[in-house]
C-alpha cells in the first residue's frame, strides 16, 4: 500500500477509535491517541510503531469488517508501518528491500552460506574442510580466526550506523527532540515496557492469537525469541572474552559458559520461532497485512535455522562434517546480520524508541 | 422387522416420515431466544444447572451479541472498591439514582429486587470470562459505580459465547424465531427459520431474551408516525421486536410506554443502524442548538452532559423533520470527545447558515439574541457554572458563552434510538405475565424486552446490562428448574 494510502486508513482508524475508546486498556497506542485530537503524518508514524500487533483491538471492534465502518486497526497500522519502515531506512536506496522482504532475506542468505562455503572450500582446499579437528582451534584449521573476526567488525560498524541513523530518522519523524531520546527515566519506562513486553499482555490477559481467544502463549513464545537471541549474544561475547583475555580459543567444552549459555540460547530461540511460526501459520489472516507475511516470516525462518545450524555445529564438532557445518552456520548468521537494519529486526528498534516517546507523552 | 404392517398404514408411515424430514424437529430442555447479554447470561445458567440448552441468535456469528456489542459497561452493587471500581455503591445509593432518572416509573419490587441481585455480580462475570479494566481517563465519572469491560461489549460477547461452548451450548446463528406454540397455558414449541428452511424446536422451557424493537421502522411508526422514518438506530439492525409482537399477540401483559426510549442525538451522517457509540455528540452543552428554522428550543446547559445527553434524542425527535443543529464557535471545538465526523466550518455565521442548508438571516439573529442575552461567569465545564442567559426563552442555564469567535462549526443532529422501553410484565422469577395477570409458569423473559418494568422512563448508565445479567441469570435457573426439575 502506498504511504498515502497507508497514512489516510491509518488516520481514518484513530479517528474513529478517538471517539470511541473502548480499547483503551488494551495497550499504549490508545492512551496515546486520546492525547491528540487530530493525526499527522508524525503522530500516525509514532502510533504505528507503538503497535505490538496484539490483535485485542480487532475482536473487540464492534465496527470491524464485514461493518461498514470496516475498521481493521492492526492491518491499518502494521501497513503504516511497513512504510515508515522504507521511509527511515538507512542508507535510503536499499528501502526498496522492505517491498519483497522475504525474498530479498532469503536470496541474501542463500548467497551468504555459498559465498562463505565456496570461498572456504577454495581458499583451504577441500582437504582441510573436509578434515577431522579436536581440540582447541578446530575451527580456525578451517576458518581461520581474522577471516570471522574482521568482517564482524566491519560488517558491525556498518550495521550499527544504519540502525542508529534509523532511530534518528524515526525520532525526527515523529516529532521528538532529540536530547529527549536520552531521557534516563523515559528510557527506564521503556526497558520495563520492552524486557516484560507489558503491551502484549493485553491490559492482563494477552493476545489474540492465533484467533479471538486471550493468550499468553505468544508473548512468552516472543519472550523466547528475545531471551534466546541475548544469551546467544552473551555466549559469543563470553568466548570473546576468552578469545583475546584468557587466549582461550574455541570450540569449549560443553560444560563451559558459552556452549551453556548458546545451547540455552539456541534452544529458547528455535522454541520461540518455531512457535511464532506455527502461530503465523495458524492465524486469521484478515487483521494481517499480507505485506508484512513476507518479512516476519523470513526473520523466524533465518533466527531457527541460525540456531539450528549452531546447533549442528556443536554436536558434529568432531566429525569430518565440522567445516561444512561451521560454513554453513556462519553464512546463516551473516544473512541474519547483513539484514538486520532491512528486515523484521528493525521493529525491535523503532518499538523501543516509541516506547520512550510514550513514557516521555504520558509522564507528563 | 418381523411385523406385517398392512398397506395403507405403510402408506402413512412413510408419508409421516417425509413430513417429519420436511419439517425438522429438534428437542431441547431450554431454548433461549437471542444472542446478546441477558441470553447468553441465561444460557450459561441453565446449562450449568444441568439442562440441555439451545440458543438461537438471529444475527450471523460475525454481529452476534445484540445491543450488547455495543455496550461497555455494567453498574451493580458493591461494598467495596477494587481493582476495577474505585468505591462502595450500596443498595440505597442504586436505588436513589434510579428513583431519580425514572421519576418513580419502575416497578418498585422488581427494581428493588434487580438492584439486589446486582450485588458482586461482577465476580459471577468475571468467571464466566468478563475482563474488565481498571478505571482510565474516558471511564473516570462512572469509575466508582459502573464497572467496564476490557475492549467493551463486544469483548465481553466473545467471551461469553466461548464460555457458552465450553459449557456445550448448542448455538445457532442467523436463526430467527417466527412464532412461539403456546398450548393449554403453557409453552410447547417455537417455529424457527434457520437458512431459509422451516423447522420446529420443542422445549420445556423458553426464555425469551431478543431485545427491545427498535430496528422495526414500520413498528416505530405506530407511534411515531412518519416522523420515525428519520431516526437513527444505534444498535443491532436485528432488534426488529418479532419476539413481543408474538407474546404479545398470545395475551401478555405489556409493561412501558411504547414511545419511551433510550434516545441520544447522533450525528446525522451516521449509519441508519450499528452506528453505536461514535456517532453521538458531545458538543451541545458548550453551544447552541437550533431547529431547522434556525430557532433555539431547549436549554442546552441545564445540566451535566453526563445526566442530560440522553434526552436530546427526544428533544430532536420533537423538532419539525426530525433534525437539529448544534452550533459552537472556536473557543469550544476542543473542549469535547472528538467527533467521527468534521463538523461543517465556516468563518461567518451566515455562511454556516447555508452551509447548513438554514435561513442566514434567521441564524444571525438567534446567535445575536442569545449572545446579547449572555451574563458572562466564570466558564468552567467541570462544574455548574453562572455563565447563563439572561431574559431568554429558553434559557441556557450553564457554560453560556457568546458564539462570537470564528471560525463556526456546526453538526447537524438525529434522533438516535438506542433501545425502546415497551416490553412484557414478568414477576421476580422472570415469567411473563399475562393479561389476566398469571404467570406462564414455562416462558421466560430477560433483558431488553423487559427492561421496561423497571425502567419506565429515563437512563441510568449500565443499568440495561444489570438488567440483562441479573434477569438472565434468573431466567436461566428458573427455566432449568421448570425443565429438569
Amino acid at each position: 500500500m502506498p504511504l498515502v494510502d497507508a497514512l489516510n486508513e491509518a488516520e481514518r482508524v484513530m479517528v474513529f477509535c478517538n471517539a470511541c475508546r473502548y480499547c483503551e486498556g488494551f495497550c499504549a497506542v490508545f492512551p496515546a491517541m486520546e492525547l491528540r485530537r487530530t493525526f499527522c503524518e508524525q503522530d500516525l508514524n509514532y502510533l504505528a510503531n507503538l503497535c505490538h500487533n496484539c490483535r485485542d483491538c480487532f475482536y473487540a471492534c464492534q465496527y470491524a469488517p464485514p461493518h461498514e465502518f470496516a475498521l481493521n486497526i492492526p492491518k491499518a497500522l502494521a501497513e503504516l508501518r511497513m512504510n515508515t519502515y522504507l521511509k527511515f531506512c538507512w542508507p535510503p536506496f536499499l528501502a526498496g528491500v522492505f517491498r519483497r522482504n522475504g525474498l530479498v532475506v532469503s536470496l541474501t542468505t542463500a548467497i551468504s552460506v555459498m559465498i562463505i562455503f565456496l570461498l572456504t572450500l577454495f581458499l583451504r582446499g577441500p582437504a582441510k574442510v573436509f578434515s577431522t579437528y579436536i581440540g582447541e582451534n578446530a575451527f580456525y584449521n578451517v576458518i581461520p580466526y581474522a577471516g570471522i573476526v574482521l568482517p564482524v567488525l566491519v560488517l558491525g560498524c556498518l550495521i550499527l550506523t544504519s540502525l542508529l541513523i534509523g532511530v534518528y530518522n524515526f525520532w525526527r519523524e515523529t516529532g521528538g527532540k532529540l536530547s529527549q531520546l536520552g531521557n534516563l527515566r523515559a528510557n527506564k519506562t521503556a526497558m520495563g515496557d520492552a524486557l516484560r513486553l507489558k503491551y502484549l499482555e493485553g491490559g492482563g490477559y494477552g493476545c489474540n492469537y492465533p484467533s479471538d481467544r486471550f493468550s499468553m502463549v505468544r508473548r512468552w513464545l516472543h519472550h523466547f525469541v528475545f531471551y534466546g537471541f541475548m544469551l546467544c549474544f552473551a555466549s559469543t561475547t563470553v568466548a570473546a572474552i576468552y578469545q583475546h583475555f584468557v587466549h582461550w580459543s574455541a570450540p569449549y567444552p560443553f560444560l563451559s559458559w558459552p556452549v551453556i549459555l548458546g545451547t540455552a540460547g539456541g534452544v529458547a530461540l528455535s522454541i520461540g520461532t518455531g512457535g511464532l511460526l506455527y502461530l503465523k501459520f495458524r492465524m486469521d489472516s484478515i487483521p494481517a497485512s499480507s505485506q508484512a507475511l513476507g518479512m516476519d516470516v523470513s526473520f523466524l525462518v533465518l533466527l531457527f535455522l541460525t540456531s539450528l545450524t549452531g546447533f549442528m555445529l556443536m554436536v558434529f564438532r568432531e566429525t569430518s562434517a565440522m567445516g561444512t557445518l561451521l560454513a554453513i552456520h556462519l553464512g546463516f548468521a551473516a544473512g541474519l546480520f547483513i539484514t538486520m537494519p532491512y528486515g523484521k529486526f528493525i521493529h525491535t528498534i523503532y518499538l523501543y524508541a516509541a516506547l520512550i516517546k510514550n513514557a516521555i507523552e504520558q509522564s507528563r | 422387522m418381523g411385523i406385517d404392517i398392512p398397506g395403507s398404514l405403510k402408506d402413512f408411515a412413510i408419508e409421516y416420515k417425509r413430513a417429519m424430514q420436511d419439517c425438522k424437529q429438534i428437542q431441547t430442555d431450554v431454548l433461549v431466544i437471542g444472542g446478546g447479554n441477558a441470553a447468553l447470561c441465561a444460557a450459561m445458567t441453565a446449562r450449568e444447572a444441568g439442562a440441555a440448552v439451545l440458543m438461537l441468535e438471529s444475527a450471523p456469528k460475525v454481529f452476534r451479541g445484540g445491543n450488547s456489542r455495543h455496550t461497555r459497561n455494567v453498574r451493580y452493587v458493591h461494598e467495596h472498591a477494587n481493582d476495577h471500581l474505585t468505591g462502595p455503591y450500596l443498595q440505597e445509593e442504586f436505588w436513589d439514582d434510579l428513583l431519580q432518572v425514572t421519576e418513580g416509573q419502575t416497578n418498585e419490587q422488581l427494581a428493588q429486587y434487580t438492584i439486589r441481585e446486582s450485588k458482586n455480580v461482577g465476580i459471577w462475570m468475571t468467571r464466566h470470562g468478563c475482563h474488565f479494566q481498571p478505571s482510565m481517563k474516558g471511564t473516570l465519572h462512572l469509575a466508582r459505580t459502573n464497572a467496564f469491560f476490557l475492549g467493551g461489549g463486544k469483548a465481553l460477547m466473545n467471551a461469553y459465547y466461548a464460555t457458552a461452548y465450553r459449557l456445550g451450548v448448542e448455538i445457532f446463528y442467523e436463526t430467527e424465531v417466527k412464532d412461539l406454540e403456546i398450548f393449554d397455558g403453557k409453552f410447547t414449541s417455537a417455529s424457527v427459520v434457520s437458512q431459509g428452511s422451516r423447522q420446529k424446536v420443542k422445549a420445556k422451557a423458553v426464555v425469551i431474551a431478543s431485545g427491545g424493537f427498535q430496528a422495526n421502522i414500520e413498528w416505530l411508526k405506530e407511534y411515531w408516525g412518519e416522523s420515525a422514518n428519520n431516526f437513527i438506530i444505534r444498535g443491532s439492525p436485528y432488534d426488529t421486536g418479532r419476539m413481543l409482537q408474538v407474546l404479545l399477540a398470545q395475551g401478555a401483559k405489556p409493561v412501558g410506554d411504547p414511545r419511551q426510549c433510550h434516545a441520544l442525538a447522533v450525528d446525522a451522517r451516521a449509519p441508519k443502524f450499528d452506528g453505536g457509540i461514535v456517532t453521538r455528540l458531545d458538543s451541545i452543552p458548550f453551544g447552541i442548538v437550533i431547529n431547522k428554522h434556525a430557532k433555539r428550543f431547549y436549554d442546552e446547559g441545564e445540566n451535566y452532559w453526563s445526566k442530560r445527553y440522553a434526552i436530546w434524542g427526544r428533544l430532536v425527535a420533537h423538532q419539525p423533520d426530525q433534525i437539529a443543529h448544534s452550533i459552537i464557535d472556536s473557543k469550544s471545538i476542543n473542549l469535547f470527545m472528538p467527533s467521527v465526523f468534521p463538523p461543517i466550518e465556516a468563518n461567518s455565521i451566515s455562511e454556516l447558515a447555508v452551509k447548513l442548508g438554514l435561513d442566514p438571516l434567521v441564524l444571525e439573529k438567534t446567535v445575536f439574541t442569545f449572545n446579547s442575552s449572555i451574563h458572562l461567569g466564570t466558564f468552567d465545564p467541570a462544574v455548574l457554572d453562572d455563565c447563563s442567559t439572561e431574559k431568554l426563552d429558553p434559557p441556557k442555564c450553564h457554560w453560556a458563552r457568546p458564539i462570537n469567535t470564528p471560525p463556526f462549526y456546526g453538526y447537524t443532529l438525529r434522533p438516535g434510538i438506542t433501545f425502546t422501553y415497551l416490553g412484557v410484565t414478568v414477576n421476580d422469577k422472570s415469567q411473563v405475565i399475562m393479561q389476566d395477570d398469571a404467570p406462564v409458569p414455562n416462558i421466560f423473559a430477560a433483558g431488553e424486552i423487559m427492561a421496561g418494568n423497571i425502567l419506565g422512563k429515563g437512563y441510568l448508565a449500565g443499568l440495561g446490562m444489570t438488567i440483562g445479567t441479573v434477569f438472565g441469570r434468573i431466567a436461566g435457573k428458573e427455566a432449568a428448574r421448570y425443565a429438569i426439575g
